[in-house]
């Protein structure tokens, strides 16, 4: 499967060093082959914590291959960010969905699944299972 | 009749407003939230006054519209998106028009208020913005000023409310005795707005 067939990820964190840990998580574990394209939007462009909708858009632009952006999200205002950007039709790439799954178990599922040239489909519904992996 | 340069004058007059009350705005949300409220709004709103300057949209729903834009991009907390839809929702409602009627005004803030409470999915009573916006949304069919009062008075409604939303939610019954710092920058918003009203002439506040 060539890298232009892949789904690509999109994390979205409060913080920029957990957007990017995750997602070095998540390629480290998902490793073996070509790994599909995952980009981090965490934090503010400053740097502080938050939600930014210019990182978010700028990092699904990045890995967007035209197999559709999966998008993973934290807490609150990252998930009322994508929402609504989502909800405005042109602020992202075609074919983009705002995943529901936990946050770094979803991200590796969903890193994992796209790297295996799974469609978004499969990519939200690899992520999306990770909730029914209990720990207790 | 409202022009662009209403709308531009009532952004430009919020911000004035949310500069002068970021402490204020803080202060409540330390109570029950981040602590970050007011200086979150006034961040936002800076840009949004600044973006206005530079680009001069021709048409309220423009000026709205990119307000909005600005609002999402540079609150960073769930006040971004939330005031961002708001405005955005409201101004695409107000479509192309050069002017429009405070009844067309009136029917495209509810609308911009109902997609708030479909992207944050809260209703009246939940101690958030809404509580503010949802009753100034109707009285601004027949006036300014009630509208503002309004918003004031549903704001001050949120301090014996429990929070279902956001932050607050976690602290339970321990929100109650507080006021919500969104329903206090809605109201902020909607004051502003009367008092752009009044000072324009024409415009029956």
């Amino acid at each position: 499967m060539s890298d232009e067939q892949q789904v690509g990820i999109v994390l979205v964190s409060h913080s920029g060093p957990v957007a990017e840990s995750v997602a070095e998580l998540a390629r480290g574990l998902a490793a073996g082959g070509v790994t599909a394209p995952v980009a981090p939007a965490g934090g503010l462009p400053n740097g502080g914590l938050g939600t930014s909708a210019e990182l978010i858009e700028r990092a699904a632009a990045s890995v967007d291959r035209g197999a559709g952006v999966a998008v993973l999200v934290d807490l609150g205002s990252a998930v009322l960010t994508v929402k609504s950007m989502l909800a405005e039709g042109d602020e992202l790439p075609e074919n983009t969905r705002l995943v529901d799954a936990p946050f770094v178990e979803g991200a590796v599922a969903a890193v994992v699944t796209a790297s295996a040239g799974g469609d978004l489909a499969a990519v939200e519904a690899a992520a999306s299972e990770a909730y029914g992996y209990r720990k207790t | 009749m409202l022009d662009t340069d209403f709308f531009r004058r009532w952004m430009t007059a919020a911000a004035a407003s949310v500069e002068r009350e970021a402490d204020q705005l803080t202060e409540l949300d330390s109570a029950i939230g981040d602590a970050d409220h007011g200086s979150n709004l006034q961040r936002g709103f800076a840009a949004v006054t600044e973006v206005l300057e530079k680009d001069a949209p021709a048409t309220p729903g423009a000026v709205l519209t990119l307000a909005g834009r600005q609002l999402i991009s540079t609150v960073g907390g769930a006040s971004g998106p939330l005031y961002g839809t708001l405005l955005r929702r409201t101004g695409k409602a107000l479509g192309d028009d050069d002017e429009v009627t405070q009844a067309q005004f009136a029917q495209a803030l509810a609308a911009g208020v109902a997609a708030v409470g479909q992207l944050g999915g809260a209703q009246a009573g939940d101690k958030t913005m809404l509580d503010a916006l949802l009753p100034a949304a109707e009285a601004l069919a027949t006036s300014f000023d009630g509208a503002a009062e309004a918003a004031r008075a549903g704001a001050v409604a949120t301090v014996p409310m429990q929070a279902r939303k956001g932050r607050a939610s976690y602290l339970g019954e321990r929100s109650i005795g507080h006021q919500d710092p969104g329903a206090t920058s809605a109201a902020l918003l909607v004051e502003a707005l009367a008092a752009t009203a009044t000072a324009t002439d024409g415009v029956d506040a």
